[in-house]
């Protein structure tokens, strides 16, 4: 007998797993009820493909915060610094691939902007390491110190752009290939969006799987919820949590590099300006649920897109008003994670 | 090799500024099951969760099939063959029983045979092996927290207060699951409240209060002396019974 046929019980009398589907529905319902809001049916597309494009940005780089957060109970308010690392590092792969970029081979170009993405990665991976070591290590369990610490080292490091690539934003050509629109019937979707959106669907793809079928991924979840449990069973919780938030570090590079092509300019302050959006994704999601910061990611673009359209003066604080209805109707998030 | 499985020398801890354990000495004898009973508040977890590593003992020592624990970090404690059943058991709500039990584990694959004579103990664990772990009845997370001490072998099992808050006819399946896990030789240090279920299971006893052992002995000898349980205990087994 085997773990697997030992299930073979009485399937018949067993209780049905309850799936909590109603905070995942709230994407479509929202998208659809936009539609007559919007009025034009291209241009809902047009705006739906951007904010699931955004939302999957947001998603990358939120996903190794809420993870961090969830496994150790740490504040990184400095976890910026990767996603602005990331967009700057991609400069490293650029230069050498001048032409592949100026090249209209979209093959070619999706082989530049992977390669950006493998350098940040790399690069905002071993950043997340020393980071960790240098600033995190020294103040767990110390809420208070840590937001302080990490947002001193948010400053650093920013200066650290500046003295490295200079003050002034530096424009960042998107290879040739990914311009323009892909065009059906009246909708016109950027072809860059419509990548951002397979990228970051495939990344969570990835993600759930290493969760839900790999041991790490188990030790993980289960790290989130009982950490003291999780070292009681014999594993070393401290050594995961340095992985998870390397992980979550090379992640946010992922996203800057996709955040700055987006933008098509590199700030040192990009990292910044994007974190209070992050951590607004991870508190709606539920602190430490990926899932959750899936779906917030994905409320807070759609939000933030439609709002901007039909409401512009209300756009700058519509993350922040979904916030607090979500958290009317859910005070833990839309998918809390049990915790000890 | 001695005839103790676990001994506690002298054992202080602190928690904050609290001062809960003052030099508690007992042993657990290898094979056999221990109880260990007190009031509410007499130390007795502090004590399991010293053993574990989870509390630091701040004196004394604590010594595990002749070697010293006492400063080791949890998961090299529970590595070297002690599991663990906190009082609140510790189970993983969100995820399924068949991944708590995955992960206690800890060797790879989970023993087939083991496994069928786990689900021996503990029917319902096959029958809800899909389910979150968060979804079963409190006396399932129960046997769920026991079983994931027992995936597989250990030399030393800790479970603080099996059958708290559990109905009557659990409480009985549990016990039987005691004394089948007792009948493999394995060791277990048992912290319960419930006098019934200490009875019948314990080999040895040791009574803690104001975070020290005030006596140790036969459970036989304590449950026959009524006088000794009014004076250790507060109250007689017989009103248990």
């Amino acid at each position: 007998m085997t773990v697997a046929t030992a299930t073979a019980a009485d399937n018949a009398t067993l209780p049905k797993v309850k799936i909590d589907w109603l905070p995942a529905m709230l994407v479509p319902i929202l998208a659809l009820a936009a539609l007559p809001l919007v009025g034009s049916f291209s241009t809902w597309v047009t705006l739906t493909v951007a904010a699931l494009a955004m939302g999957m940005m947001i998603f990358l780089m939120a996903s190794g915060l809420t993870l961090v957060f969830g496994l150790m109970d740490v504040l990184n308010f400095g976890h910026g610094v990767f996603i602005s690392f990331g967009a700057y590092v991609s400069l490293i792969a650029l230069g050498p691939l001048a032409g592949w970029v100026a090249s209209d081979n979209i093959g070619l170009n999706i082989l530049v902007l992977l390669a950006c993405i493998a350098v940040a990665m790399l690069v905002t991976g071993g950043l997340g390491w020393a980071f960790e070591r240098i600033v995190i290590r020294p103040v767990y369990g110390q809420h208070l110190k840590q937001i302080l610490i990490t947002m001193g080292g948010m400053i650093v490091a920013e200066q650290m752009i500046h003295v490295i690539w200079g003050a002034s934003p530096i424009p960042l050509r998107l290879p040739e290939g990914l311009r323009g629109a892909i065009v059906i019937g009246d909708a016109a979707m950027e072809r860059y969006r419509v990548i951002a959106v397979v990228l970051g669907l495939l990344v969570f793809g990835a993600m759930h799987v290493m969760l839900n079928r790999t041991k790490i991924g188990l030790l993980i979840r289960a790290g989130v919820e009982n950490a003291e449990m999780v070292e009681a069973l014999g594993y070393r919780i401290r050594r995961l949590f340095v992985g998870v938030f390397i992980a979550g570090s090379a992640l946010a590079g992922l996203g800057g590099v996709l955040w700055a092509f987006y933008r098509q300019t590199l700030t040192a302050g990009m990292g910044m300006e994007v974190n209070v959006l992050i951590f607004i994704v991870i508190i709606i999601g539920g602190l430490g649920s990926v899932g959750g910061c899936f779906v917030g990611a994905l409320l807070v673009a759609l939000v933030a897109n439609y709002t901007g359209f039909l409401v512009p003066k209300l756009a700058l604080g519509s993350s922040i008003m979904l916030m607090v209805l979500i958290l009317l109707w859910r005070p833990q998030g839309l998918y809390p994670v049990a915790k000890r | 090799m001695s005839d103790a499985m676990l001994r506690l020398e002298g054992v202080h801890t602190h928690i904050g500024r609290y001062h809960i354990l003052h030099g508690v000495d007992f042993t657990v004898p290898r094979g056999q099951l221990t109880m260990l009973l007190g009031r509410n508040g007499a130390g007795k977890t502090t004590t399991l969760r010293t053993i574990m590593g989870l509390w630091q003992a701040s004196k004394g020592r604590v010594i595990f099939d002749d070697r010293d624990i006492t400063a080791l970090p949890t998961p090299d404690i529970a590595c070297s063959g002690i599991a663990y059943v906190p009082e609140n058991m510790g189970i993983f709500a969100d995820l399924t029983v068949r991944e708590n039990m995955i992960l206690a584990a800890r060797e790879g694959e989970i023993d087939p045979h083991r496994l069928k004579w786990i689900f021996g103990l503990f029917p319902a664990l096959e029958k809800f092996w899909s389910l979150a772990a968060g979804s079963l009845s409190g006396g399932q997370k129960q046997m769920l927290a026991i079983a994931r001490a027992i995936v597989e072998p250990r030399q030393l099992l800790l479970i603080d207060e099996p059958t708290k808050g559990l109905a009557p006819a659990i409480i009985m399946n549990m016990i039987q699951a005691f004394k089948e896990l007792k009948s493999t030789g394995v060791t277990i240090l048992l912290v319960e409240q419930n006098f019934l279920a200490a009875k019948m299971l314990g080999d040895t006893v040791a009574v803690m209060d104001d975070g020290r052992i005030v006596h140790r002995g036969e459970m036989a000898e304590l449950a026959e002396d009524k006088v000794l349980q009014q004076k250790l205990l507060g109250l007689s087994m017989d009103a248990h019974q």
